[in-house]
């Protein structure tokens, strides 16, 4: 038996070659995967040029990826200059089929963009301003290069504030509708004032391509939730930051909706700025043929006794369906009492769909309630049909039964009705399309 | 009073040596009221008659019949058969994700019915048998065998038997994996719903230590796919006393039988 364990003496030279990072096991006894590491995958095959399918990455001379040593020391910079042209070998794109991208990391971005309507509560205040205000920059320093050349690009904003101590007398709703694919920047910014509460809906829709950052304020005592809809057409390219800074005693929910698009790429953060506050981060999607739907988070605990809980699960059907989820918790040094926990769910409708699930928890302090996370990417194949189907249920029944439930408990979590309803047939459609 | 009946059953699988034959040949006639117990030895094909009269589509019907009074059940899908009132306690139940039991319990009696059962009879039935079958509260918020022992998904396999009310019920290899006082809470259950005198029940078994708690009326002894002798309980005591050893001809003993 033991032989059956050994790899072929070719295997085993490539993988010495590709894994001489310190603290790798040796490769003997490891089953070797092209291209995969023991954290994943290393390269969206869309970003490997011309190689093909299969071939190795060292046979063509580049550097293998070497992560952050810590998330928290990822460049930030308003400057696009400052970020390298992307390769696709960077740890936070090496999952984007950079191609797809059409131009929003290399080209101008001078589109005009989608539009920007707010309806909804009568008593906040909208504006837009133009980019010498002073609340461009209050909760966001972008990321990554996209986010800093969208940053570069816009000329103005719009500002959703919640007036100080002001419940909003009802959800506010900010359409983003796209009608054509220039590549265009976008930046919208939230501001909850102190002991505000609020339901914001970012509602997109239409064609577009589109780099967008979402500055979100959350002061101290404010209570808001951020509800971020992409159900855009078919065609359309959506590469979007949202970052958040929480202040004390605040609570924060955000929403992530992912439907429509060709390419959509999410970055939501929450940085805690002050202690006693709570954040919840949800987020569903559902990959049809072809789409990319990804999402990568960020919860940041720079400060004592806060509270965060992620739960993103998605559902994928069709060829080449393709979800990307990278959860990164960090908790720094300072943050002692923090209470975290992150989870995953995806579920596989049908052959050739593709999820990728990355949790990361980094901590630097061990005086800490708890932490944790969980990831688990699951088939919904013939055996559970089989089961439901000998109970009684028609196939079509059992099939969105399962559909419905796993990703209803997101759903759940928006709490605004009207919304949830419409998400619901949102859901229902999909299936349908996919001849659930 | 209903007849589930099997008439010179015939049935393959593909698998990648080619065309398995696995039933060659199965004649059995179950009427409301009776318990049938099917024994074998491993690979006799005991669960391939389970799964086929459940419509598992691995299994291929190359001839033979199986009419439940009189209507052809080989005709219907697999939902189909069950709504006629056919019931297959599986084996190995699958953890489905995403579906909770009570959401599966009630779309599956609304299935069974054709219509949605009274919210408050039905709450109350499922409470009182999960508590027969000893099973804990909360199960009804979990989904369907996530993350249960085999011990709980065997007790829930007879939950459902006791709150769909099958015409036949066939219980494959139920008390595979049980021990002993899990045996009795199962067996009990299935002795509940027989009383009642409004169901047959095949029960499929490798072991002779379940027909201690549920009293089979014949017992049919599976080998290489047909039926090698039958007869009443005193079969099955024979059984625990020899094993199955006289039924194997010599050569055809394989490794697990």
């Amino acid at each position: 038996m033991a032989e059956t364990s050994q790899l072929s003496p070719d295997l085993s030279e490539s993988l010495s070659d590709e894994k001489a990072r310190v603290g790798a096991p040796s490769s003997a006894e490891k089953i070797a995967i092209d291209g995969f590491t023991e954290e994943g995958e290393n390269l969206s095959p869309l970003n490997t040029g011309t190689e093909q399918h299969g071939a190795r990455r060292h046979s063509h001379g580049d550097e293998p990826v070497v992560p952050e040593a810590s998330r928290g020391e990822r460049l930030k910079s308003y400057r696009l200059a400052d970020f390298a042209p992307l390769t696709g070998r960077e740890e936070d794109w090496r999952f984007t089929p950079l191609k797809r991208l059409r131009g929003l990391d290399s080209a101008p971005l001078t589109g005009e963009g989608p539009s920007v309507t707010v309806t909804g509560a009568s008593n906040i205040q909208v504006e837009t301003v133009s980019r010498d205000d002073a609340r461009f920059g209050s909760a966001a320093v972008p990321e990554d290069r996209v986010s800093a050349a969208a940053w570069e690009a816009v000329t103005t904003a719009t500002v959703v504030t919640i007036p100080e101590e002001t419940v909003a007398d009802c959800e506010v709703t900010v359409s983003v509708r796209g009608s054509d694919n220039a590549p265009a920047a976008q930046h919208l910014i939230i501001d909850a004032r102190r002991f505000s509460r609020a339901v914001v809906v970012l509602d997109h829709h239409g064609s577009t391509v589109l780099a967008q950052n979402v500055e979100i304020v959350v002061g101290d005592g404010a209570e808001l939730t951020v509800v971020s809809v992409q159900e855009w057409d078919d065609d359309a390219v959506h590469v979007s930051s949202q970052q958040a800074k929480v202040g004390r005693d605040a609570r924060f929910k955000h929403v992530v909706v992912s439907l429509g698009g060709d390419l959509v790429r999410l970055t939501p953060s929450s940085f805690f700025t002050a202690p006693g506050s709570e954040v919840e981060m949800y987020g569903l999607y559902f990959a049809d043929a072809g789409q990319h739907l990804e999402q990568r988070l960020l919860v940041d605990h720079a400060v004592p006794n806060c509270k965060s809980r992620v739960t993103y699960k998605g559902a994928l059907q069709g060829k080449d369906a393709h979800t990307v989820w990278v959860g990164d918790v960090l908790i720094r040094k300072e943050a002692e009492g923090t209470d975290t926990y992150e989870v995953n769910r995806n579920l596989v409708l049908t052959d050739g769909a593709r999820s990728d699930s990355v949790p990361n928890l980094e901590i630097e302090t061990g005086l800490i309630e708890g932490a944790g996370h969980a990831s688990a990417t699951g088939r919904f194949d013939d055996e559970h049909l089989f089961y439901l189907m000998a109970r009684g249920i028609d196939e079509k029944t059992a099939r969105r039964l399962v559909v419905r439930g796993f990703l209803n408990e997101v759903i759940q979590q928006i709490k605004v009705p009207v919304l949830e309803e419409r998400l619901t047939e949102a859901v229902e459609r999909e299936l349908a399309a996919g001849n659930y | 009073m209903s007849t589930l009946e099997i008439k010179d059953l015939h049935v393959s699988i593909e698998t990648e040596q080619g065309t398995k034959p696995i039933l060659k040949g199965v004649s059995l006639t179950i009427n409301t009221g009776e318990t049938h117990a099917i024994m074998g030895p491993n690979g006799s094909g005991k669960s391939t008659l389970a799964s086929t009269i459940a419509g598992h589509p691995r299994y291929t019907v190359d001839s033979g019949s199986i009419t439940l009074d009189g209507e052809n059940v080989l005709e219907m899908s697999v939902d189909e058969r069950a709504r006629a009132g056919l019931f297959l306690a599986m084996q190995y139940p699958v953890e489905v994700p995403g579906v909770t039991m009570t959401n599966f319990l009630r779309t599956a009696k609304t299935a069974l019915d054709g219509e949605a059962p009274s919210l408050r009879h039905w709450t109350k039935d499922v409470k009182e048998a999960m508590t027969q079958l000893r099973i804990d509260a909360d199960f009804a918020q979990r989904n369907v065998n996530e993350g249960f022992s085999g011990g709980e998904k065997k007790r829930v396999e007879i939950l459902q038997l006791e709150l769909f009310k099958p015409k036949f019920a066939i219980l494959d290899e139920t008390d595979s994996g049980l021990d002993v006082d899990a045996l009795k809470v199962v067996s009990e259950g299935v002795n509940r719903e027989h009383s009642k005198g409004k169901m047959g029940t095949l029960l499929i078994t490798h072991y002779t230590r379940i027909l201690r708690y549920i009293k089979p009326d014949f017992v049919h002894v599976f080998v290489d796919g047909r039926i090698a002798e039958e007869g009443g309980p005193e079969l099955a005591d024979r059984l625990e006393e020899e094993g199955y050893d006289r039924f194997l001809v010599p050569g055809t003993a394989t490794a697990g039988a």
